[in-house]
């Protein structure tokens, strides 16, 4: 029978995962997954928190997050949609407008 | 002291007259004409001239102990222990300055009237003019030294604006910096004194100072120091040794203004200052002694230098700094009175001959126009000659200041010189004496051939110029002929008790009594005046007058009897005549022992300290953050994965430390 540490370790696994992810990969869609990853683990965590406790206030927060993150990643796709369509590439590198 | 509020009102409206007129002419006088700025000016000082006139007939009526008034009138700085108003002082003596400040003043702005209306900038010379009017009022009637101080000031920056009147010519700008600048030494001086004596004696003001200071033994060193570093001042604005070489330069400025401020007036403000400090001077008996064979050897040394001269002014100038010696030389040994005398005489006389060299110089100006030759040096005595004709009135004028300057009596100069050589002899200061005396022939031998080869014998110019020449206009000659019978008659208010037949007294030393003979300083005049006989006094009279004489005959014969005899002379002793001709090389002394030692020690700053040290300081300040912008560019490099992975890392190490340490 798997306790809190196991879910916790698996949320901190996927987290770094996705920390990993946002940093190496280039293309803007493994970025944007790997976002998501991130966020399902902080979801995990809420959720495995909420059924060790007995307090389902966690899982209710839980689908909060999923809707919203759903709404971002609609918004961040048409970004990256954008962006392919101006830069003709979805390599991450190609962005260096922070520069100016 | 009372307070005369019933005077106070006068009082100030004498140096607040000029003011107001410099302020008016320098504002708005471009707008007017010249002859109307020329007369509001003339105005605005003859007005000061009436109201001290008016003042000299009140104060006559008070009894003598009580004619001494200061009015305060504002509160000026309230800072400490140092407390000063905006205070004037009326006394005997600086009524006798108000009176022949304002009045010569007044005939010089006339004079001038005719004699710059050909020039352009009219307004701003009467502004300069007015300015330096109030200058000195305010340094003659200042109540306190600072008050006296900021007259002080004054006159010397109306003294460099005048100089330099005509700063388009490189060599008269230079002349005015050069005047300035050889104050500013004197000025240092004035002011280590004032500090001095606020420091020990935690006031300013005259009554103050002087009551405090009666306090310390004859012979401390502190009365000694502030009349030393008094004297430094004196000496410079007075055109004393060492540093009188800026008076013989300060004459490319008009000639009225030579007249006004550096022979009549501002000159004589050193001499004003020690006889305002006579309680200081009478407790240092080293420093006057000082001031004496200073006074002494500036006589005889510049009279030296007016024997070889050719510029009419730079005659007059070595001969200004010579009677200045004079005075100073009165001051020295202790003759206040004789002193401010010769003072007086003086400002008559000498103002007289720098206007009659002035009406000289202005016809022969016209002369040069009217052949078109504009440019010739009209100053050059060598060019002149047999003026007497041509210009009569300006000939009988100058006749009358070249006797008074000369010491032929019964001209003004004779009184106040002899006075002066009397009082020197008889308190034992033989040497200085003879000083004195030698001097006094040679003054009578330089002025006589200044006279004759400016008027006598024949006209040395060109061919046919003769006829050009014109008498001067009215206002010209006005101030010359008022000024010659003052020059006549000036000497008999101080009358010489052993010429003094009807036993008036000496009326000038009577009036200034209430200022020196107050106080400490009692038995000193005492002492000078009873002793001697009348019989030594009458020896030394005729031996001055023989000089004058001697002097007289010799200029006689060596420049109308027999006009080779200077080349002649000259040719002879040709080391001697080169040495008075170029005024000793003392311009040469300081520029190799003075300037050229400063202008390395500038460059030596300017070089090294200042484009080194500060410029280095500055722009490696500069360089510093360009470079260190430059470091920290790099990191600005827009790849967004950079600023995560910093972010993630800067983020892991906050909450590191937050929960780990």
């Amino acid at each position: 029978m798997p306790g809190v540490n196991h879910y916790l370790l698996l949320a901190l696994l996927l987290f770094g995962i996705g920390v990993a992810g946002v940093l190496v990969r280039r293309n803007m869609l493994v970025v944007l997954m790997s976002i998501e990853l991130m966020l399902n683990a902080v979801n995990l965590l809420l959720v495995s928190f909420s059924h060790f406790n007995g307090n389902l206030a966690g899982q209710a927060f839980a689908f909060f997050s999923m809707t919203v993150a759903a709404a971002e990643v609609a918004v961040g796709l048409s970004i990256v949609v954008l962006i392919y369509r101006w830069l003709g590439a979805t390599d991450i590198d190609g962005l260096r407008l922070f520069r100016h | 002291m009372t307070q005369g509020n019933e005077f106070g009102l006068y009082l100030a409206l004498i140096p607040l007259l000029p003011l107001a007129g410099a302020v008016l002419n320098g504002l708005f006088g471009r707008y007017t004409s010249a002859r109307v700025s020329g007369l509001f000016a003339s105005a605005a000082i003859g007005a000061s001239f009436v109201l001290a006139l008016l003042l000299f007939f009140r104060l006559g009526e008070l009894p003598p102990e009580a004619r001494s008034i200061s009015v305060s009138y504002v509160d000026w700085i309230r800072a400490g222990g140092l407390q000063l108003d905006w205070q004037l002082l009326l006394d005997p003596l600086s009524m006798v300055y108000a009176l022949f400040v304002s009045g010569v003043a007044t005939l010089i702005h006339v004079y001038s009237i005719g004699y710059m209306a050909k020039e352009p900038c009219f307004a701003r010379y009467f502004a300069y003019l007015n300015l330096f009017c109030f200058s000195m009022l305010i340094l003659v009637l200042g109540g306190n030294y600072l008050v006296m101080f900021l007259g002080w000031e004054g006159v010397g920056l109306c003294s460099y604006l005048l100089i330099g009147f005509w700063f388009g010519d490189r060599e008269k700008a230079s002349a005015g910096k050069k005047a300035f600048i050889v104050n500013r030494i004197g000025d240092f001086g004035f002011l280590l004194a004032l500090f001095l004596l606020f420091s020990q004696l935690g006031t300013l003001d005259y009554g103050g100072v002087f009551s405090e200071i009666g306090g310390y033994p004859q012979g401390h060193w502190l009365p000694t120091a502030a009349a030393l570093l008094l004297f430094l001042g004196a000496v410079g604005k007075s055109a004393q040794i060492p540093l009188y070489v800026w008076l013989p330069d300060a004459m490319a400025g008009p000639t009225p203004v030579s007249a006004l401020i550096h022979a009549a007036t501002m000159v004589t403000a050193g001499i004003y200052m020690i006889g305002r400090s006579h309680a200081i001077y009478t407790l240092a008996p080293e420093a006057l002694l000082v001031v004496a064979v200073v006074g002494a050897l500036t006589a005889l040394f510049a009279a030296t230098i007016g024997l070889a001269q050719n510029d009419i002014k730079k005659v007059l100038a070595y001969s200004t700094v010579s009677q200045l010696g004079y005075m100073f030389l009165g001051m020295g040994v202790g003759a206040y009175t004789a002193g401010l005398f010769h003072v007086l005489t003086h400002a008559f006389f000498k103002a007289l001959l720098f206007l009659g060299a002035g009406a000289v110089i202005h016809a022969l100006h016209h002369v040069y126009h009217e052949v078109g030759e504009h440019h010739r040096d009209a100053q050059d005595m060598r060019n002149m000659g047999g003026l007497r004709r041509r210009l009569p009135v300006t000939y009988w004028t100058f006749l009358a200041a070249t006797l008074a300057i000369a010491g032929f009596p019964p001209f003004a100069g004779f009184f106040s010189k002899d006075e002066i050589l009397w009082q020197a002899f008889n308190t034992g200061h033989w040497p200085l004496w003879l000083m004195g005396l030698l001097a006094a022939g040679l003054t009578s031998f330089y002025m006589f051939r200044l006279l004759f080869m400016t008027f006598h014998g024949t006209y040395r110019g060109r061919e046919g110029e003769e006829r050009h020449f014109r008498e001067n206009p009215p206002s010209i000659l006005l101030p010359l002929v008022l000024l010659a019978v003052l020059s006549m008659v000036a000497g008999f208010w101080g009358l010489p008790h052993f010429l003094d037949f009807a036993h008036l007294g000496n009326r000038f030393d009577d009036y200034l009594a209430p200022v020196f003979h107050a106080g400490t300083d009692l038995h000193f005049q005492q002492e000078l005046v009873t002793h001697g006989s009348a019989a030594l006094e009458w020896l030394l009279a005729l031996l001055a007058v023989g000089v004058a004489v001697a002097g007289l005959l010799a200029a006689r014969r060596m420049y109308l009897a027999d006009p080779a005899l200077p080349g002649r002379l000259a040719q002879r002793h040709p080391k001697l005549y080169d040495r008075l001709l170029n005024k000793w090389y003392v311009d040469e002394l300081y520029e190799r022992v003075v300037v050229k030692p400063v202008r390395a020690l500038c460059d030596f700053f300017w070089h090294h300290v200042d484009e080194l040290v500060i410029d280095g300081l500055v722009n490696g300040l500069a360089r510093a953050c360009k470079e260190g912008g430059n470091l920290v560019r790099r990191l600005q490099s827009g790849r967004l994965p950079q600023y995560l992975a910093a972010m993630a890392l800067g983020l892991t190490a906050i909450l590191g430390w937050i929960f780990y340490l």
